[in-house]
């Protein structure tokens, strides 16, 4: 099986390749879209910002190349905003994959923000990328804008009311988390994904 | 809702994990990549690495164990110790790191932050603070804390330098409460709730655990987001499986 990370600038993409590793998979860290055409599976990481982020994709001339794909698609932290319609974070235009809108954290008493830390996985809906998820597991968490619930949403999580950790849509799928991060639990996940 | 976090301290002098007693007498505690691997194992919610001795000297981190660290842990780390600049944080976060945490650096030319933040987003910028209570009982920062004989006393006041570090775009603040450092005897939950008062980025205490006690103390009394230790737990004396039942039991929030 062929995996690739697109390699849009994110920081975290070494970490997220040593992820793969540990699974067993060498994934090929590219920008070229041929490569990313031919893979069996794509992985869109991403920590930064969402303008720059897509700055990067069509500075890559990767937009169009990433909307046309069919195989399945994981986009990671800010790689899952981008898969949504817009970002309220610059007022950014995204991929459009997911009907959403992405929105910073409501400012509430006592809500740090950014969410930064260990938080519960309430799974919604069946889905084979939740495959083994149990009602205690938790993920690793660092974001300050959140994609809101929709139907989209196989799993949400509450810090300050119900956001949307894992969605999909069609071949399109995110995790707002850190699945190489996020230990054991992060791994099944990652894990769910290669075996779609 | 979000879990309080155990975050176990590495202090890395010359590629091999010490501890000291009051920032001072350091004596090597084991290897890097095996202690991170058992505090993985053991349910650390994350691991901070400090170089502490990389910004007295003048260096930055030396990259090579964040990438031997970043292929076998599967938790979140934060790396310290002489980043200076976007382009050393770059090679860090590059090398597999999730945060990067300046002090010394920030005290010296504080837009060091702003373009942090700029570079890589709030969540990946952590601000530590060394923090020690003057004769006039003000708190005050304190530089080059990884070598006693260039550590410095600042005038800039602690809970100043903490609303400044955020405006300037810090994602995460760690205090460290020095004068309970290494001692065992609690946090410093005095300057620990006054720092929480003006913090509202996640904040991390270290400095002065010695028992499961003073965890809960720091979570349900400070309200901090995360405890910092070294000591306790490279020593054994808490384990942190039995750490975060007794704090369940507690009604702390924690990932078990």
């Amino acid at each position: 099986m062929s995996v690739v990370l697109v390699d849009a600038g994110g920081t975290n993409i070494g970490s997220v390749r040593y992820a793969l590793q540990r699974l067993g998979v060498d994934a090929a860290l590219t920008s070229d879209a041929a490569s990313i055409r031919a893979a069996d599976k794509v992985i869109l990481p991403g920590v930064g910002a969402a303008s720059p982020g897509m700055a990067r994709l069509r500075e890559l001339g990767l937009v169009d190349l990433l909307r046309s794909l069919t195989q399945p698609v994981l986009g990671v932290c800010l790689g899952m905003q981008l898969l949504c319609k817009h970002s309220e974070e610059g007022d950014t235009e995204c991929l459009g994959l997911i009907p959403a809108s992405v929105r910073r954290f409501a400012e509430a008493p006592g809500l740090r923000i950014p969410h930064m830390g260990w938080n519960r996985l309430v799974a919604q809906q069946s889905h084979p990328l939740l495959a083994g998820l149990s009602a205690d597991d938790q993920a690793y968490f660092v974001h300050s804008y959140a994609v809101p619930v929709g139907d989209y949403s196989l799993a949400t999580t509450d810090y300050g009311g119900e956001f949307s950790a894992v969605i999909a849509r069609d071949n399109f799928h995110g995790m707002q988390f850190h699945p190489e991060r996020s230990a054991a639990v992060g791994a099944k996940l990652l894990k769910n994904f290669l075996e779609l | 809702m979000l879990s309080r976090r155990i975050i176990p301290c590495l202090d890395v002098r010359d590629g091999k994990v010490v501890k000291g007693v009051r920032f001072r007498d350091h004596v090597v505690m084991g290897e890097i990549v095996e202690l991170a691997l058992r505090y993985r194992d053991e349910g650390a919610d994350e691991l901070v690495f400090y170089d502490i001795t990389a910004s007295p000297e003048g260096r930055s981190v030396d990259r090579a164990w964040v990438e031997r660290v970043a292929r076998v842990i599967d938790i979140p780390f934060c790396v310290a110790g002489g980043i200076r600049s976007v382009d050393d944080a770059r090679a860090v976060l590059h090398a597999g790191a999730d945060k990067i945490s300046v002090n010394s650096p920030a005290l010296e030319r504080p837009g060091l932050i702003d373009e942090l933040a700029a570079a890589f987003g709030v969540q990946c910028v952590v601000v530590g603070i060394d923090s020690l209570r003057d004769a006039d009982g003000e708190w005050r920062v304190r530089q080059y804390t990884g070598d006693p004989t260039k550590t410095q006393a600042l005038s800039r006041q602690t809970l100043r330098w903490m609303v400044e570090a955020q405006q300037r775009g810090a994602g995460e603040i760690v205090l460290n409460c020095m004068g309970s450092d290494g001692v065992r005897h609690g946090y410093d939950l005095e300057q620990l709730s006054a720092a929480r008062a003006v913090c509202h980025v996640p904040l991390i205490a270290s400095g002065g655990a010695g028992a499961a006690e003073h965890f809960r103390d720091a979570f349900a009394q400070a309200d901090v987001d995360g405890a910092l230790a070294a000591s306790v737990f490279h020593s054994g004396l808490i384990a942190i499986p039995e750490l975060k039942h007794y704090l369940h039991g507690q009604d702390v929030a924690v990932r078990l």
